[in-house]
């Protein structure tokens, strides 16, 4: 029956109405297609980046709509030592802490790429630091670094190492290194995953041929791992630069910016001086400093290390 | 250069039996081609060779030297993987140096010996290319630099010219070939192409769910399989094969066609009958054969026909203008017929 059926079938020749020739015309699908997401991209991105540059350039506070007063507010920004302090700390904190995921994440992404019992479960584990949100392990590590309850210090007492409590984060420099240690301890995951990821698309056979050629363990990551793993390692940087730089929860949620500001980030020395303190148009200036330094930072890594002459085509000679 | 002797090898991964003791004894300077269909553990034999997979038991012996616990870089061996595995990130030069920079040669020697190895390969103006840049023939011929390179006493080749097109398949297979009488390694070559087989060795090595079928010239294959297996496995178009028995003088195949026997054929039993499609002759007096499929190649003509309830291949010289349906006599050369044991598949 379903022969005779299907025997019997004729395309009929659709008539299309308007509707069907408006949507199959296609500059009016492109525009409906990406209306939606620069609609999103305007009113969450742009437009708050072109207000805070606006408001850099004013004298607005909080409760009172500021006027234009042109570089004034980055002149004062030259001459005061917080921001200074808080430069030289945003840049000593983004280059210790990357220095430290990417030792360690590469360290755990190398082990991981060997085969070890229960590998799918370790590799889970490992994602874990990343998916607590971020003042969860701000809490956690508030507790780690108390001056009276620290776990750390606890530990080392009882083992009878110390006789006091460590002081974690009420002088300037420990405290500077113990934010450092917080922000590796959750940035290895992401570093970790993303270049395990890099490795599995490494070829065995490559490892196979260069056990032929006669390499040690050290030369095939020195030869082949290393080089073939720098375009994922130059791209997880850049963003891991980008994070770090504009890290903002850890700190406000550790140290608020003290010791006596000497932890103060760009990104929370801006919210202090913009929100806490009302002068929005100082905190804006200050967050609008910013952007030179990850503009370098986007550029450094997608120049210097991202293409590579063997990535490209045939046609490249 | 050196013999390569693999006594009573065996493999298996967890309790899965890969290899079921394999012997192979290579001559100096052989060129030895391992086949087989796929998973019958040829390229894990190799691979065993080359030292990348445990030997589970037996020997391998490389020059006369027990291999089973020398790491691969001290076995002087060299191998071109099927998929070439070269580096992606260096420059042909560099590929092909890559093995003597580890072992910290000077400059002068790594230029040298790769100059050395580009002329015979036809490489000198593609040295400062990566991989990428290269046609699939090109990186063939990479990959074997970079063994040359080596000077070792024993080539291993992984199905090297599987993702070849098919000429230049035909052609590496001759410099391959060339390349071996002008270097005399002894070669241990996987494929589970029969073509290259029958072309490139000295001794070919069929093997079938991890057990040698059998090993022998190509031609002594051709001419006298040891078994159905071999005598399926080798030849193009496969060799007809009949089960049926022997009556009265002749072979009763399937639907009671009495096909003549070869001389010396016994007087009865149940056998199966094997006839190469070449070695089926036009013959006036021959049996009625009806015509299914006409595929003409230019050189030959293949005629797939019915006898009887069997569906036979043949492969004539002659222009055959029979059309499907029609009848066709044909009868087999009986000096090459094959007989096989029915129930063990031996060559009887």
């Amino acid at each position: 029956m379903s022969a005779t059926a299907a025997e019997g079938w004729i395309r009929k020749n659709q008539e299309q109405n308007w509707l069907t020739r408006l949507l199959d015309w296609k500059p009016f699908l492109v525009v409906m297609c990406l209306l939606p997401a620069v609609a999103l991209l305007m009113v969450f991105l742009t437009y708050p980046l072109g207000l805070g540059i606006w408001l850099a350039f004013t004298d607005t506070t909080i409760g009172r709509s500021g006027v234009w007063v042109g570089l004034e507010n980055f002149e004062f920004m030259m001459e005061d030592p917080i921001f200074w302090n808080a430069v030289f700390y945003s840049v000593f904190y983004t280059a210790v802490a990357t220095v430290g995921k990417f030792g360690l994440g590469l360290w755990l992404a190398l082990l991981l790429n060997n085969h070890l019992p229960f590998k799918s479960f370790l590799r889970a584990i490992i994602l874990l630091p990343w998916i607590v949100p971020t003042v969860l392990t701000a809490i956690a590590f508030w507790w780690i670094y108390n001056p009276q309850f620290s776990i750390i210090s606890w530990v080392f007492i009882e083992l009878g190492l110390r006789d006091s409590n460590i002081d974690f984060i009420n002088t300037a420099w420990p405290a500077r290194w113990s934010l450092i240690g917080a922000n590796v301890w959750r940035g290895i995951p992401f570093v970790a995953i993303s270049l395990l990821a890099g490795l599995q698309t490494i070829s065995p056979s490559l490892y196979e041929a260069a056990l032929l050629d006669g390499s040690t363990g050290w030369q095939r990551f020195r030869y082949i791992t290393f080089p073939m793993l720098l375009p994922i390692l130059a791209i997880v940087m850049t963003f891991s630069i980008i994070f770090t730089f504009t890290d903002f929860q850890l700190v406000y949620a550790i140290t608020r910016g003290g010791p006596v500001n000497s932890t103060h980030l760009l990104a929370t020395l801006a919210f202090q001086r913009g929100i806490a303190g009302g002068q929005l148009g100082e905190g804006a200036a200050i967050a609008v400093s910013m952007i030179p330094f990850l503009v370098f930072a986007t550029l450094f890594s997608y120049f210097a290390l991202a293409r590579r002459k063997w990535q490209q085509g045939e046609s490249n000679d | 250069m050196a013999t390569v002797d693999i006594r009573d090898v065996r493999k298996a991964f967890g309790s899965t039996q890969i290899l079921h003791g394999v012997s192979v004894g290579i001559e100096d300077g052989q060129f030895v081609v391992l086949v087989g269909p796929s998973g019958c553990g040829k390229s894990t034999l190799l691979r065993m060779l080359a030292g990348l997979e445990n030997i589970t038991g037996g020997e391998i012996a490389i020059g006369g030297r027990v291999v089973n616990n020398v790491p691969p870089k001290d076995r002087d061996i060299a191998m071109v993987f099927q998929n070439y595995a070269l580096y992606p990130h260096m420059t042909v030069f560099q590929n092909m140096a890559f093995s003597m920079k580890l072992a910290g040669a000077p400059k002068e020697v790594m230029e040298r010996e790769v100059q050395k190895a580009a002329k015979i390969l036809g490489l000198e103006q593609l040295l400062h290319r990566f991989p990428r840049q290269l046609s699939g023939g090109q990186r063939q011929r990479v990959a074997m630099g970079r063994a040359i390179v080596r000077n070792p006493q024993v080539f291993l080749f992984d199905e090297p010219l599987s993702n070849l097109d098919a000429k230049l398949r035909v052609q590496m297979r001759s410099e391959i070939k060339e390349l071996h009488q002008r270097l005399k390694v002894t070669t241990v070559y996987v494929t589970h192409d029969q073509i290259e087989a029958m072309t490139m060795a000295d001794l070919i090595v069929v093997m079938n769910h991890g057990r040698i079928e059998q090993a022998g010239a190509p031609l002594e294959l051709y001419d006298r399989p040891a078994n159905t297996f071999v005598a399926g496995f080798i030849g193009s178009p496969a060799m007809n094969m009949m089960e049926g028995r022997i009556e009265g003088g002749a072979f009763r195949g399937p639907g009671g066609v009495a096909w003549p026997l070869p001389p010396g054929a016994p007087a009865s039993g149940e056998v199966i009958y094997g006839i190469r499609p070449e070695h089926l002759r036009l013959d006036p007096n021959g049996l009625p054969a009806s015509v299914h499929v006409i595929e003409p190649t230019g050189s030959e003509t293949q005629v797939v026909m019915h006898l009887g309830d069997a569906s036979v291949i043949g492969a004539f010289r002659e222009r055959i203008t029979a059309r499907p349906g029609e009848t066709l006599p044909v009868s087999p050369d009986t000096s090459l017929v094959h007989l096989f044991d029915k129930g063990t598949g031996q060559r009887i």
